[in-house]
């Protein structure tokens, strides 16, 4: 076992990763603390990396939790570039990627994840770009510019945002899906279908039940060819067809991994006195329910808070109402609670063109809504429906479609 | 430097625990109607990224930012928690033949 003194220790310095070590000072934990990731800025917020940063309006320092004068004023020491070799949770230690090892009392698994490659692609194609880290977007803010043919491959939320940003830098943009419509896996196909038109109406050409056949080219990608033999000839390509969790080094000291590392409800791992969080956690939200892993702002920002409360000594069950926005031109998309892809229980129509779309179980409680418009426009609303998620009771599907009813005034009826 | 008191709007033009946006000189404010028909101004976007608060959600005297939930105690401008942790500038305003008036330093 380790010494008593032995430091909190978190792996992995992403956003869930950074909250934790921040946490931890904010409840006034004041031992050695050693936050510990392989890339080298100080922890930051990913959403901005489609968006704001690609777009040249956001830097590094816009999306950073903090600075990192700001983790030595905390005293939290700051391994960066040095990542984790191996874990020992018998021993409660581990390897840096250097050769030392360290104890830990306590330990968080923040590892996040990383994008899933395009098979048959050579490595070295310096115009086969992916987007998952801060670096990953400069490089590939660097050459979108007016007139590139960029063609990107998948039509998930990473996919659908570049397109966007890559439209509003001037670029001739083809996005490419496998399945029969936009962010099929995860959205109602009514927002599938709003994307779609205002992809459209932005000048993507969105191509939907199309499956690659290669990526040509000698030096770097020349053309994406589709297995329908048609070729679309291109100066960029950008993958975004999901991310892989980080699993491997807790797999590998023989915790439970599923599709993530697998948490019980207080978000501990099956080692003693590790935990997990954000990108790679695989938790259940209920008792009865099936393990999920959320790739979301939100899942990393309260599960790193969360963690680090446990990793306190706090034994509290990791309850909380989900939920996730994509920002596309100048429209948004807001989700919270549980979401289905099947048509909603009730749908709330805006003259602008927004709506809201609600789901509801047996008892006609709210369990999910979805809301796209123009600008932040639902955000009101959607945080209402959480207010009405957390505390269920019947709601009549004719109020939830009726615009002129307050959803205020629903919550205090 | 002294106050300049600016014109907002007709005090009706704020629902009852409410918010809306005001632009002014270059500038963005939320201006606030409590339940109790108070009001009240702070600095128009959240401290955390650069969001208008005027879309997010009115509470009781609690401000909820759009996006990332960060929330703040509108009358006084302090941040409630993380994601939020800057607190919002407040600005007095005052009524005046139901007009409601921000005043800016000049």
């Amino acid at each position: 076992m380790s010494p008593d003194n032995a430091p909190l220790v978190i792996v992995g310095a992403g956003h869930a990763g950074g909250r934790a070590a921040l946490t931890l000072r904010e409840e006034g934990y004041c031992g050695r603390l050693v936050l510990i990731g392989d890339e080298l800025h100080p922890p930051y917020e990913r959403p901005p990396l489609s968006k704001g940063l690609l777009q040249g309006t956001v830097e590094l320092a816009g999306c950073s939790l903090c600075d990192s004068a700001r983790l030595t004023e905390l005293g939290i020491e700051y391994l960066a570039g040095n990542p984790v070799k191996s874990l020992d949770p018998a021993q409660h230690r581990l390897q840096l990627a250097d050769g030392r090892w360290l104890d830990y009392g306590r330990l968080l698994l923040a590892t996040g994840g990383r994008a899933r490659r395009l098979p048959h692609v050579p490595e070295h194609w310096a115009n086969v770009l992916y987007l998952r880290t801060h670096d990953e977007a400069l490089a590939l803010r660097a050459v979108l510019r007016p007139g590139t043919r960029l063609v990107v491959v998948g039509g998930g939320f990473i996919g659908l945002e570049v397109a966007a940003t890559a439209r509003a830098l001037g670029c001739s943009v083809t996005l490419l899906e496998a399945g029969s419509r936009l962010a099929g896996r995860v959205l109602p196909q009514r927002l599938s279908d709003a994307l779609l038109a205002l992809h459209r109406s932005h000048g993507v050409d969105v191509r939907l039940n199309v499956a690659i056949e290669t990526v040509q080219g000698s030096l770097q990608a020349e053309a994406v060819q589709l297995v329908d033999g048609q070729v679309l000839p291109c100066d960029l390509v950008v993958v975004g067809i999901g991310m892989l969790p980080n699993t491997e080094l807790a797999a590998a000291a023989g915790l439970e991994v599923g599709q993530g590392i697998r948490v019980d409800a207080q978000l501990r791992t099956s080692a003693p006195d590790v935990f997990a969080a954000g990108d790679v956690c695989e938790f259940r939200l209920q008792p009865e329910g099936g393990f999920q892993r959320q790739e979301t702002w939100r899942n990393a920002e309260t599960q790193g808070r969360h963690a680090a409360l446990n990793l306190l000594g706090g034994e509290l069950p990791f309850e909380v109402i989900p939920g996730f926005w994509s920002d596309q031109y100048d429209w948004s998309l807001q989700t919270v609670g549980v979401i289905f892809t099947t048509e909603p229980a009730a749908s709330r129509i805006f003259p602008d063109g927004g709506f809201l779309l609600f789901y509801l179980d047996s008892e006609q409680r709210l369990l999910g809504a979805c809301g796209w418009g123009p600008g932040n426009s639902v955000a009101r609303d959607i945080k209402l429906c959480e207010r009405l998620i957390a505390h269920p009771g019947p709601l009549s599907a004719c109020a939830l479609a009726d615009a002129s009813v307050a959803l205020k005034q629903l919550l205090r009826s | 430097m002294t106050d300049q008191w600016i014109d907002v709007c007709a005090v009706d033009d704020i629902d009852e625990e409410d918010v809306i946006r005001f632009d002014h000189a270059q500038r963005t404010y939320a201006v606030y109607r409590s339940a109790d028909s108070e009001f009240f101004a702070t600095d128009g976007l959240c401290s955390h990224e650069a969001i208008h608060l005027a879309d997010g959600l009115v509470m009781d005297h609690v401000i909820e930012c759009p996006k990332h939930n960060g929330r703040f105690d509108y009358r006084s401008g302090k941040a409630l928690g993380a994601p939020a942790c800057i607190n919002l500038k407040t600005y007095p305003v005052r009524v005046e033949a139901g007009r409601l008036l921000l005043a800016i330093t000049v």
